[in-house]
């Protein structure tokens, strides 16, 4: 009953030396020859015998990805019993991920959890004994991502995606309805206006799988606070890595009081990044909560990114943050680079070790410097990710991929002029996906929804 | 002394679901008696006149593949007919004929009188004899003991059947029949569980009092399309009786509501579940406000009568809420009442207790269709009934039962539905309810069925190979038109402009042009000088296969991995408590439902996806 070609990171999310990339099915060696280009020339996978290894690269739309070696396991003398590929590749998080995302462009699936251990089972190669553990493994890890995938979730996405559901199944109850009961309601020209819905979901489920490419989807990651004093900039900084305006940008000073949390993606890396009200003096009594919490993050942060304004002097203020931060995972942005600067990164280094880098978050300046060197303060390896939480991601985007996917097929089925029930085919297929995401089962919602809206029979 | 007699199977009831039940178990060469309260009432249309609608017609199609009667019966006796959605695709095209009732009824009962095999037998069932989980037979009310190898159960809404309008309540079957009103205890007994289930009729005018000048006249079809496959459609060419739309209005909505405290609904007189699809008007006013008008059909009950049904406007109220009501419609002010709308609450079975086979799971031997088991609707009812009389003549003649699943039959869908979910109200059949709808079509029921029919028994040998003719012809003209490539010359590509199309640039094949929205197979016949004259039918699914060839092959996919799970059975003896990592709802869900496959324990709600993953290796670790 297995078919499908599954595949995962086997090796932790953490940065190593060497990372492992499993797939196993009936499609593994295709897929994975699609996109290996070997050293040796003409050499394909398809022709290799089992158990042997070979050296090239994983190219994907003409890039090369990384230089890997790839292991041959054919059916049955693999772990599974199916054809299995390993795919060895230098360990950083970002590479592996890229490696996967390739793989499952390229017609494979993320494993659910315990999978490959399951097929092995199924297929007869582990014996009754381990058989119990793999029920332990599916059972804890299920639950697992049962709660993650919902709970991950940050509260504002799961609300857009259960409204374009809401919004999906309302219009597939109408064209249903109208199938059923044709004497009642029509569907005239009703292909015109759910094209303009449909163009409009389109919109809405890119943007959101523009978001979870940038790890936004999750509330998990590298925990990064920006802190500076009043108005040095922190909320513009914020709003360039988010990509999109969050914290009101003001020219007053003391704009932004609560803290902002926001993920954004820096190079594979996963940053929730929260914005601080800025640390300073201050008898604002409003403004002193801010303050008090902005210290209280900083002693939870994994990450610092001090934000100061290179166009005013440094002041006591100044030097008590840095005190505060001293000994800590940070980096200072010297912001205001467009105006003339007072303060330069010289200065700066003879206070502290940590690495400054000019930037302009009013001419976008100086963020390839910064994901640089978040890279290089995590390439180290000091932060670990929570793989369960990769993988679910994984397959929310996978789930987001196939809605747009059928969104595009309902927009080509009207303009082809299709009759109206094979709309809801597709339509029927972006609920079910996006509900996989929601983690809400499609079970009769249909039928309730065409009962409660429309009024049905004779 | 009681009168003992011996029959292979009996049946119970002579409705829709009874007549198929037991004209399968007859032609089956099985010895058959099927019981009704009152001879007069076999294949009585108790509510509405009609046959078919969307999906249901669906069903009858599939029941006449299969070799059931209702396709015949009302091919032979309706009197107006109409393919609806036909401006829809092809899998939502639905049939539906009005029925003169009285020769609908009349033509059934003379088709069971001249089956061989069979015994009409006009009394009430009052008990069911079971010993060690075995069916052994049956006892009537008056003492006469029937000892048979199976029953079949179709008793619709006549057990402890009561009719309600106001306050008004009549313990009797529809129409003012006899109920049954022993043999739910009967059942009881068997450990067999019982729900209450209720549903609606709308009053029945004299046409000689309506107003039709106020109405808009609803024509049937021509060419009409007879529902049977057997049907010659030559045959059945006439003319046609119209129905009538009106509309009720604020006066009508303002005298439903200041009267919805006498409703027996309202003031909670009535128990029973009523259907969501099908809901009294004065449902309607109040669960849908907005409105402020509502469609009413009249539909003639037949030739043989001035009575007219008043489609969708079946109520409850008072007699005297109703007079007033009625007569605020458009053409209905001067209308004479002949019937009373009622609601009707019976007794039906929970058919999660039922295996597919509609065999209970409990007792070896009884079987039990149509709206007994919760469905509603006479289509619904003759495809059960079929269903289960062909299970309990396979029963008794030691043969497989006949199991459709949801990829092959609208009936699969409708069985499934019944024996997996949880039902709440009298179940409808409806296209939104197949998942592999355009496979499903009305036009191709034989090519998915008749195999089935002929291998059971019910199909002719000559109508099987009439079909594999069929299938040949089809294929063979399909891969023709897939293999002829035409250029674009001029004379080509202005035929294609004149019809709307674009010119070709180069070699396209004739089904690709065939594909394109604004062509079809009639169409390109000046491309094709070499097509050899076809049957319509089979031109039909040739232009089907084409233009829908995408679709249809990303349906069969689908079913390709559906079916897997449908195939993985699940012992019938498995323990689920011994089943360690199973959660306790699951657990619980899957030992009430005791499904016959995983593809089937998936379906019901409660078990999650890692539950049967651990259903499967259990199962694989026990096989071993």
């Amino acid at each position: 009953m297995i078919k499908e070609t599954i595949a995962a990171i086997a090796t932790g999310m953490s940065n190593s030396g060497i990372g492992i990339i499993r797939m196993s099915g009936p499609e593994a060696i295709s897929i994975a020859d699609s996109i290996f280009v070997s050293a040796r020339k003409n050499f394909r996978l398809s022709d290799a015998a089992t158990h042997t290894v070979h050296y090239g690269n994983i190219v994907y739309e003409d890039n090369i990805i990384d230089e890997v070696l790839v292991i041959i396991m054919k059916a049955p003398n693999s772990y599974t019993r199916e054809d299995v590929v390993e795919i060895d590749c230098h360990g950083g998080v970002y590479v592996m991920k890229k490696i996967l995302d390739v793989l499952i462009k390229s017609g494979a699936r993320t494993a659910e959890p315990g999978e490959f251990t399951k097929r092995a089972f199924l297929n007869g190669r582990i014996d009754l004994a381990q058989a119990e553990a793999v029920i332990d493994i599916i059972n804890s890890k299920n639950k697992y991502a049962l709660s993650n995938s919902v709970k991950l979730l940050n509260g504002k996405l799961s609300e857009q995606i259960t409204e374009i559901r809401k919004d999906l199944i309302n219009n597939i109850a109408y064209i249903e309805a109208a199938l059923d009961d044709p004497e009642h309601i029509s569907l005239d020209n009703y292909g015109d206006k759910l094209l303009i819905t449909v163009d409009n979901y389109i919109d809405k489920v890119d943007n959101l799988i523009k978001t979870v490419d940038n790890g936004k989807i999750f509330t998990q990651g590298v925990k990064t606070v920006i802190i500076g004093k009043p108005n040095a900039g922190k909320s513009s900084i914020l709003n360039i890595l988010a990509g999109y305006d969050r914290a009101i940008v003001t020219d007053i000073a003391g704009t932004t009081r609560d803290t902002i949390e926001e993920q954004i993606n820096l190079a594979g890396i996963t940053l929730n990044l929260v914005d601080t009200a800025g640390i300073r003096n201050t008898k604002d009594v409003v403004e002193e909560i801010g303050v008090n919490k902005a210290k209280e993050l900083v002693g939870e942060a994994d990450l610092i990114l001090y934000v100061v304004d290179s166009s005013t002097e440094l002041d006591e203020n100044d030097y008590d943050i840095l005190n505060i931060i001293k000994d800590r995972k940070t980096v200072i942005l010297l912001n205001k680079s467009d105006l003339d600067t007072v303060t330069d990164a010289d200065r700066i280094a003879d206070i502290t070790d940590s690495k400054v880098i000019s930037v302009s978050a009013k001419d976008n300046t100086g963020l390839d410097e910064l994901s640089d060197a978040i890279v290089e303060l995590f390439a180290s390896g000091e932060i670990d990710y929570n793989d369960e939480v990769y993988v679910s991601g994984e397959r929310n985007k996978e789930a987001l991929e196939e809605t747009l996917e059928s969104l595009k097929l309902v927009k080509k089925s009207i303009t082809e002029g299709l009759p109206e029930d094979f709309y809801t085919i597709d339509l029927m297929n972006a609920y079910e996906q996006l509900g996989k995401i929601t983690g809400e089962s499609v079970e009769d919602d249909l039928v309730n929804e065409i009962f409660s809206k429309f009024c049905m029979g004779k | 002394m009681n009168v003992v007699e011996n029959y292979d199977v009996a049946v119970v009831g002579a409705g829709h679901a009874g007549c198929e039940a037991a004209l399968a178990c007859a032609r089956l060469g099985l010895e058959t008696i099927m019981f009704t309260v009152s001879v007069e009432s076999i294949a009585l249309m108790p509510c509405n006149p009609n046959i078919g609608g969307s999906s249901k017609g669906h069903l009858v199609r599939e029941l006449d593949a299969l070799g059931g009667e209702m396709g015949k019966n009302i091919d032979a006796t309706f009197i107006q007919s109409k393919m609806l959605n036909k401006s829809k695709g092809p899998a939502v095209h639905s049939l539906r004929a009005q029925a003169d009732k009285q020769e609908y009824s009349k033509r059934m009962r003379n088709v069971l009188e001249n089956t061989d095999h069979l015994t009409i037998r006009q009394a009430e069932v009052s008990e069911l004899i079971a010993e060690d989980g075995i069916i052994k037979g049956l006892k009537t009310f008056s003492g006469a003991v029937y000892n048979t190898k199976a029953v079949v159960l179709c008793t619709g809404t006549y057990l402890k059947a009561r009719c309600i309008f106001g306050d008004v309540s009549y313990y009797t079957g529809p129409n003012g029949l006899l109920a049954a009103n022993y043999l739910s205890d009967s059942m009881r007994k068997l450990g067999i569980e019982l729900v209450r289930f209720k549903t609606g009729t709308p009053a029945r005018v004299d046409g000689r009092t309506i107003d039709f000048d106020k109405m808009e006249e609803q024509c049937g079809d021509t060419p009409i399309v007879p529902f049977s496959f057997t049907t010659d459609p030559d045959d059945v060419q006439k003319e046609q009786i119209s129905c009538w739309l009106t509309y009720t209005n604020e006066k009508t909505h303002d005298i439903i509501r200041k009267n919805i405290d006498r409703s027996p609904l309202y003031s909670g007189v009535i128990h029973g579940t009523g259907p969501r699809y099908c809901p009294s008007i004065e449902d309607k006013v109040m669960r849908f406000a907005d409105k402020d008008r509502h469609q009413v059909f009249i539909e003639p009950e037949g030739n043989y009568t001035h009575e007219w049904y008043l489609g969708g406007m079946s109520s409850s109220l008072p007699e005297d809420v109703q007079y007033d009501m009625y007569h605020t419609v458009p053409g209905l002010e001067h209308a004479k009442i002949v019937r009373n709308a009622y609601a009707i609450e019976y007794d039906c079975i929970n058919p999660i207790q039922l295996k597919p086979s509609l065999e209970f799971k409990k007792i070896k031997g009884l079987f039990s269709g149509g709206q007994l088991n919760g469905s509603s609707g006479y289509e619904e009812a003759a495809v059960q009934g079929l269903i289960a009389g062909i299970n309990a003549a396979m029963e008794v003649l030691g043969r497989e039962p006949l199991i459709l699943d949801r990829s092959e039959a609208y009936i699969g869908v409708l069985i499934d539905d019944l024996v997996t979910k949880e039902n709440h109200e009298p179940y409808r059949m409806m296209t939104s309810r197949a998942e592999y709808r355009l496979l499903l079509r009305q036009d191709n029921a034989d090519m998915r069925l008749t195999e089935y029919g002929y291998k059971v028994g019910l199909i002719s040998e000559k109508r099987y190979r009439h079909l594999l003719e069929k299938k040949e012809m089809i294929d063979k003209e399909i891969n023709r038109l897939k293999s002829i490539v035409i250029g674009g010359s001029d004379s080509v590509n202005e035929k294609l402009m004149q019809m709307n199309s674009t010119a070709l640039n180069n070699g396209t094949s004739l089904a690709d042009l065939i594909r394109r929205p604004e062509l079809n197979y009639d169409m390109i016949t000046d491309f094709d000088p070499d097509r050899q004259p076809l049957p319509k039918d089979v031109i039909e699914q040739v232009n089907i296969n084409i233009k829908y060839e995408g679709y249809i092959s990303r349906e069969l996919k689908q079913v390709e991995h559906f079916k897997k799970l449908e195939k993985k059975l699940i012992p019938a003896d498995i323990d689920y408590d011994d089943i360690s990592g199973l959660r306790i709802e699951a657990r619980q869900k899957l030992k009430s439902y005791s499904p016959r496959s995983i593809g089937q324990a998936s379906r019901i709600s409660g078990v999650s996806p890692a539950d049967i993953t651990v259903l499967l290796v259990y199962m694989e670790q026990h096989r071993r």
